[in-house]
């Protein structure tokens, strides 16, 4: 979407990301997803009368860790609150989550769009718990609470409104979803809905006008429904000002179906939240020593993975971006490298060529490929130390796809070997050019693309196998008279 | 039996001269006699209770028993029980059965083996100075059953007082074990905030809420009060630091003992009868070698005011659980979410609490949160800096308990300013989460008065001590209600 001229939008986006923790932020009750309803609600998780909540270190460590890999401030001592709400599916009555002094504060993350690169600011990222989830279909007239999900351990990620169009708000939605899930500290999963996000929108009239009143549209849980969300927001928006309307300070819904967001609740009816410190948790305390022992924890991070692959590998920084999108993908590469001993950029080529090609045919992910790194560096060797040819690679990956084996086993079984000896390759162009006498006077007269003609027919001769380089030399040779 | 120490009790079931069956029988009995007039039981647990009494004689006869085995203890019904309804003194969990044991249950009968005898009866979640405001009905302060035994922990002291338990639990966020064991002739300690674990004490306001004893000497509280301290994982604000042998501790002379009086603390607003007490047991350590001097705790009459914001603002959070979505009362009328929680805890609360929960949720407003809650955290820090400059001077703080002796059923329940008053002398410690205790001191016009002693943190070893020197001279503690 172009936002029409003499209008500039202002988005802020809050994301809220499950940790990977085993257990629950204040208790020992599982986090795993999907199982039965209320089989993972401990009397914690309940709320149950007399219970306290004990902090699970695991989550503040996976905090820091987000909170270095962004460049933030980790406070030295944070503070868990109660914010006070009542509904069914939040046991206690307040959830438990950071207010003054949350953990990270003052970081930020650079995106790309278009090739221009712009650094997005992040106010801060808390801790929290997540709230467990309420059921209105199947149960007549009546609503199921499932507490499972409550208590597990969430970040939520605050930016600052420094976005200003959907692809931006995009950009930076899948720029903290690689580093989240690179990191380790969360799965990523947003169907089910551990990376979820609230956009804050907001239009003025250019950039140096004051910033206008702003809605939060909450839980948008795929990339294409927050440009949709922050597109349709944008548009209403400007189309309401425009017709002498004002925007109201409220919270909106997206609707999937549609496209379309509709207002939940305007801020006269917000809640109170009567935040304060919750007196049954001590002020956490985070060390420079807790840092670096973190610090030195923490996988290479998606930036420096991609500097690194353009300098050690030579890579392009189109390549490069690619293969390290995910951590996955570029262990795969970075062991097709090691164990083939081939070029750099023709691994590459391999990888982000007919691999990912393959891969998105059957809808396949990195982790689910049926060729392994060491096959695929089976066979970029053979490449390499001339067996095959490039072309005939091509058939032997086949083969590997449809499981035939390793490329050694396939190179075998079909007699692929390249044709490396010179004497073979030349007496069957030999054979060649005497059995077309009328296309050797014909090149021998000037013309030259029958070269192509006798390549084609030596190929024949030799199935394929025939190196290339020594076929075509020998044949210009021999051509030349 | 019901007059004889926990150490007597103790070597009774050593030496086989009675059974903890025989024991608690005899408890049991004297409870279905005699509560019926003073309703400090809300569920007696018969079954429970023979069951862990034989439990107890199997341990006492293969000799694995420790001081605690077989001696029966009833609990504020506070304090989760597993398979035990836990009310809270409220409407609200008039049907809670709790499926877990608080800490401290599990402390003192799983591993001590002490014999549940039931849950006591006490202020609706502990928010009360005078037992009238549980779901439950009043309990009757045995030295005149005209009087209120104090609260929140009237159920406690009642049957500890009357016999119809050798000792009991009791909780004291702001006076709530020190009040009644001084209406009622009894030794309560609170020990420091963090030293017993809070995991299963249903809470009230949980930076002032701790967990004690009620008893009926020094030495039988110093018993119960070891064997339920100590660090707790469950509780984020135990404190991990190993507990002081209490009991070991009790012989040592008090000579020299430096004692403060707060000055602030004996100024005007005692009764006489009180005032002529507490200077007799001043007298009394005196004449055991202590040294007294005045001192100052300028900001402790700003305690109530303070109190009056921090507890309500906490408590209006930890009572924001009963909902009636997941268990305790649930509103049969409700239509609507909305009426669902606004009639199942309109129902289910009782007026003290409804007051306290407005209180709290006010104070924590947006736009009044700075004024109320912020400026009562910092008279807090104010207050708990008064008493560590104190104990730089003084060992122990000595001050009268309550202003008067127990009063009439009904005198102040029309005024809550009056009501709340009550813990004025009692609010400091559990702001600064010092130790403190209230021991008797003699008799008012036949009612019993107590005073104070207030230790520096973890202090508890030498509190108790002072109070044993005392009791040692003194037998007021060992005066029992006629007709118990």
């Amino acid at each position: 979407m172009t936002i029409p001229a003499g209008w500039e939008a202002v988005i802020g986006l809050e994301v809220h990301c499950q940790l990977l923790t085993k257990t629950k932020i204040f208790s020992g009750a599982s986090t795993t997803y999907g199982a039965e309803p209320n089989t993972q609600a401990d009397a914690v998780t309940l709320g149950l009368p007399g219970v306290l909540p004990v902090l699970n270190r695991e989550a503040v460590t996976f905090a820091v860790k987000f909170g270095l890999s962004v460049d933030a401030k980790i406070a030295e001592t944070c503070v868990f609150a109660r914010k006070h709400y009542f509904y069914p599916d939040l046991p206690k009555g307040y959830q438990i989550s950071q207010y003054e002094l949350p953990i990270v504060e003052h970081g930020h993350l650079d995106i790309e769009v278009d090739g221009v690169s712009k650094r997005i600011g992040i106010t801060r990222a808390h801790l929290e718990e997540d709230a467990g989830k309420s059921l209105h279909e199947a149960f007549h007239g009546a609503t199921g609470i499932d507490l499972n999900r409550a208590g597990t351990p969430l970040i939520e990620i605050v930016s600052e409104p420094d976005i200003r169009n959907s692809a931006e708000a995009v950009a930076y939605l899948k720029k903290l979803h690689q580093l989240v899930v690179a990191l380790g500290v969360c799965d990523g999963n947003m169907q089910e809905g551990s990376f979820r996000c609230d956009a804050n929108v907001s239009v003025r009239r250019g950039p140096d006008a004051p910033f206008g009143t702003r809605t939060e549209t909450k839980n948008i849980n795929s990339f294409r429904y927050v440009q949709q969300a922050i597109d349709y927001e944008i548009e209403r928006q400007i189309e309401v000002i425009e017709s002498g309307g004002k925007i109201n300070q409220e919270t909106r819904l997206f609707n999937p179906d549609t496209g379309e967001t509709r207002a939940m609740r305007s801020k006269e009816n917000a809640n109170d939240y009567r935040y304060f410190p919750d007196p049954d948790l001590l002020p956490v305390v985070v060390t420079e020593a807790d840092k670096e022992r973190i610090r030195a924890s923490m996988p290479e991070l998606p930036a420096a993975k991609k500097a690194r692959f353009e300098s050690q590998y030579g890579l392009s920084a189109y390549d490069a971006n690619l293969l390290t999108s995910e951590t996955a993908l570029a262990d795969y590469y970075e062991t097709v490298v090691k164990a083939s001993g081939a070029e750099a950029k023709t691994c590459a080529n391999w990888v982000t060529g007919d691999l990912l090609a393959s891969l998105n045919k059957s809808g396949k992910s990195i982790e689910e490929s049926p060729i392994s790194a060491t096959q695929l560096a089976g066979l970029v060797a053979r490449i390499a130390d001339k067996t095959i040819s490039g072309k005939i690679a091509k058939d032997v990956f086949e083969a590997m796809l449809a499981g035939e084996g390793d490329a050694d086993a396939i190179i075998k079984a079909k007699g692929l070997v390249q044709i490396t000896d010179e004497g073979a390759i030349a007496s069957a162009i030999d054979a060649i050019i005497a059995a077309n006498p009328q296309q050797l006077a014909d090149y021998r007269a000037g013309k030259d693309k029958l070269f192509g003609f006798f390549v084609g027919q030596a190929m024949k001769a030799t199935q394929g196998k025939a190196n290339p380089e020594a076929l075509n030399r020998i044949l210009k040779e021999k051509l030349a008279g | 039996m019901h007059t004889l120490s926990l150490n007597e009790l103790a070597a009774g079931l050593k030496a086989r001269k009675f059974s903890s069956r025989e024991l608690t029988q005899h408890y049991l009995g004297r409870i279905a006699e005699r509560d019926g007039a003073l309703n400090s039981y809300v569920t007696v647990t018969p079954e429970i209770a023979l069951a862990q009494a034989d439990a107890a004689d199997a341990r006492l006869a293969r000799g694995e028993a420790g001081l605690l085995t077989g001696i029966p203890l009833a609990q504020k019904d506070i304090f989760c029980t597993e398979g035990v309804r836990t009310a809270c003194g409220s409407k609200m969990l008039d049907k809670f059965i709790a499926p877990y044991d608080a800490t401290i249950v599990k402390k003192l009968h799983a591993e001590a083996g002490m014999v549940l005898l039931g849950k006591l009866n006490m202020d609706e979640f502990a928010m009360g100075s005078s037992n009238e405001t549980s779901w439950y009905g009043p309990v009757k302060n045995p030295w005149d059953l005209s009087r209120v035994p104090g609260g929140s922990s009237g159920g406690s002291v009642a049957c500890v007082a009357a016999g119809l338990a050798p000792v009991a639990t009791a909780t004291d966020t702001g006076g709530s074990i020190r009040q009644p064991a001084a209406f009622t002739n009894l030794t309560g300690i609170k020990p420091t905030y963090g030293r017993v674990s809070r995991y299963g004490m249903i809470a009230f306001a949980s930076s002032l809420d701790q967990a004690g004893v009620v008893a009926r000497s020094t030495e039988d509280a110093a018993l119960v009060l070891q064997a339920m301290s100590g660090f707790d994982a469950l509780d984020s604000t135990s404190i991990e630091r190993p507990v002081d042998d209490l009991v070991g501790g009790l012989g040592a002379s008090i000579k020299g003992l430096k004692i403060g009086l707060p000055k602030e603390y004996f100024a005007a607003g005692m009764a006489p009868g009180v005032r002529a007490r507490v200077e007799e047991a001043i007298a009394q350590l005196q004449a055991l070698g202590a040294e007294v001097r005045e001192i100052s705790l300028p900001n402790a009459p700003l305690s109530v005011p303070t109190y009056y914001v921090v507890a309500p603002a906490e408590a209006s959070s930890n009572l924001a659980r009963f909902d009636g979505v997941r268990y305790g009362h649930r509103s049969a009328e409700a239509r609507t979410l909305e009426e669902l929680y606004k009639k199942s805890r309109g129902e289910g609360f009782g007026a003290e609490v409804q007051r306290r929960i407005m209180i709290g949720t006010y104070v924590l407003s947006h736009g009044y949160y700075d004024a109320y809650y912020l400026q009562a955290q910092k008279v807090r820090k104010l207050i708990y800096e008064d008493f560590k400059r104190a104990y730089e001077t003084v060992d122990v703080i000595l001050a009268p308990t309550t202003t008067g002796t127990a009063f009439k059923f009904g005198e102040n329940s029309d005024d809550p300013v009056a009501m709340y008053l009550n813990d004025i002398y009692t609010i400091a410690a559990n702001l600064a989460g010092i130790p403190a205790m209230s021991l008797p001191c003699g008799f008012s016009e036949g009612l019993p008065v107590g005073f104070q002693l207030m230790g520096n943190y973890f202090d508890e070893g030498r509190l108790l001590n002072v109070a044993h020197q005392y009791q040692l001279a003194t037998d007021f503690h060992r005066a029992t209600p006629k007709g118990f």
